[in-house]
């Protein structure tokens, strides 16, 4: 029977269920990761960002909420130039921090 | 050189601004008296397990009183019934009947913690898992209050409850929570490394010294999550536990969790118990309900009233530093008010 409407999925975001390992493994390896203010300097400063929408704050974001496929299209993006690696106040290896997502995306299941 | 006179100061108020005045007027040569509303010293510091940054506990602050305050008269259970101003003194009519007459008063009156329950949606007073700031020092103490669990899985604060908030009456930023939140929640965790800590801020205020450390330490060395957006509601799940619901608004996506345990972090809100002795006294009161100082910056704990001064909280949110530099500089403006009377 069509009523002529369709449930959409919801947004919200349950953070006791949601998925965050590759977060967690990622500041294992990167603790400084977790020290984000989300000032959005880095994403202000990225060449990128205004073609393609990448930012290193919505990436760790995102792997905080569980939104891998978003994070892996915004990582396709990056030039790994380092400018946001300059600017980040908190002296977050930003660059490294991509890299090691990278790593993380091609071995989840691996020795990372 | 000290005023060879035993003045007698009237200091309202036992908390730690009217301690630390009192010390430092005896220092000074005169006499002051402590009126104390409550049956001992201390107010809300005497609440507290330990204080930020450094997690020294309340004690420290509190025990050298007991020494330093043995030659200062105290009334405790006591409060102030008029204080009525006479040609060249006040005098101040006690609840136990006595009256006093001094040369000034030093109102160190202090302020309320805000009442949780009067924000309906955060359930304090009505599900079993919501307790307050001062509810979670006094655990801290006692190691004993039923709402909080043996074993939390994941334990959320809920900052500026109360504060930053027209509708509950106190636009004010009460200052001090921020950073208790975050001491709190370093707590916390060291209590129960398995538990995800979860900090609902609108914005982390951490203007102190070390307090910016302290949230970095809280971040990185102890994975507490900051989730900026206001918990707008909470509600009781079917096995007791609680569901919070607030945007998260760096993604601008609602968000939700269920956890064993919410603080509310009440904010210091104005006691509107102190109206009429300011109005008795022609002391003006500011929008906030706070005493209002002759100016705020070189002025804080002076009045436009001769021989009235004002110390720590009763003009608005203060750290237990900036209290205790407060009292000491109350002090001192009653020392100059005589000197230059006497003259």
């Amino acid at each position: 029977m069509d009523f002529g409407f369709t449930l959409s999925p919801s947004s919200a975001i349950e953070l006791d269920t949601l998925d965050s390992a590759l977060y967690r493994k990622l500041c294992r390896i990167e603790p400084g990761a977790r020290t984000c203010i989300g000032c959005g300097s880095c994403s202000a400063t990225c060449t990128a960002a205004e073609y393609s929408g990448m930012s290193v704050r919505k990436l760790l974001l995102g792997l905080q909420r569980g939104k891998k496929a978003e994070v892996e299209r915004m990582l396709s993006n990056c030039m790994l130039c380092g400018k946001c690696t300059m600017v980040c106040p908190r002296g977050i290896n930003t660059r490294r921090v991509i890299l090691t997502v990278c790593r993380l995306y091609d071995n989840v299941e691996g020795t990372l | 050189m000290l005023l060879s006179m035993k003045e007698t100061i009237l200091v309202v108020g036992g908390g730690i601004a009217g301690m630390e005045t009192a010390v430092q007027l005896k220092a000074l040569g005169l006499t002051p008296v402590i009126v104390e509303k409550n049956s001992s010293l201390g107010g809300h510091v005497a609440q507290w397990n330990r204080l930020f940054p450094d997690m020294t506990p309340a004690s420290k602050v509190l025990d050298p009183y007991n020494d330093a305050l043995k030659e200062v008269d105290i009334y405790t259970d006591t409060e102030i019934a008029s204080i009525n101003s006479l040609q060249k003194e006040y005098a101040a009519v006690l609840s136990n009947g006595k009256t006093l007459r001094c040369k000034a008063v030093v109102f160190a009156t202090g302020f309320k913690l805000f009442e949780a329950e009067k924000k309906e949606e955060y359930g304090y007073g009505i599900y079993d898992r919501v307790i307050t700031n001062r509810d979670l020092e006094r655990w801290f103490d006692t190691r004993s209050d039923e709402r909080v669990p043996a074993k939390p899985a994941a334990i959320g604060f809920v900052h500026c409850v109360g504060s930053r908030d027209v509708k509950a009456g106190n636009s004010q930023c009460s200052k001090v929570c921020c950073i208790t939140a975050i001491k709190q929640a370093i707590e916390m965790k060291e209590l129960f490394p398995d538990t995800e800590i979860y900090c609902f801020y609108m914005d982390l205020r951490l203007f102190g010294k070390k307090y910016e450390d302290f949230y970095i330490n809280a971040q990185r060395d102890y994975g507490i999550h900051f989730i900026r957006g206001r918990v707008s509601e909470v509600a009781e799940t079917i096995d007791g536990r609680v569901q919070v619901k607030a945007e998260d608004t760096l993604s601008g996506k609602p968000v939700k969790v269920k956890l064993d345990l919410l603080v509310l972090m009440s904010g210091i809100v104005c006691d509107r118990a102190n109206n009429e002795l300011a109005r008795s006294v022609s002391l003006p009161l500011d929008e906030d309900g706070f005493f209002r100082s002759l100016d705020n910056i070189a002025g804080v704990t002076c009045t436009d009233r001769k021989g009235l001064f004002l110390a720590g909280t009763c003009t608005g949110p203060k750290t237990v530093p900036e209290t205790l530099a407060e009292a000491r500089s109350a002090a001192l403006n009653v020392y100059q008010y005589l000197k230059a009377k006497k003259k």
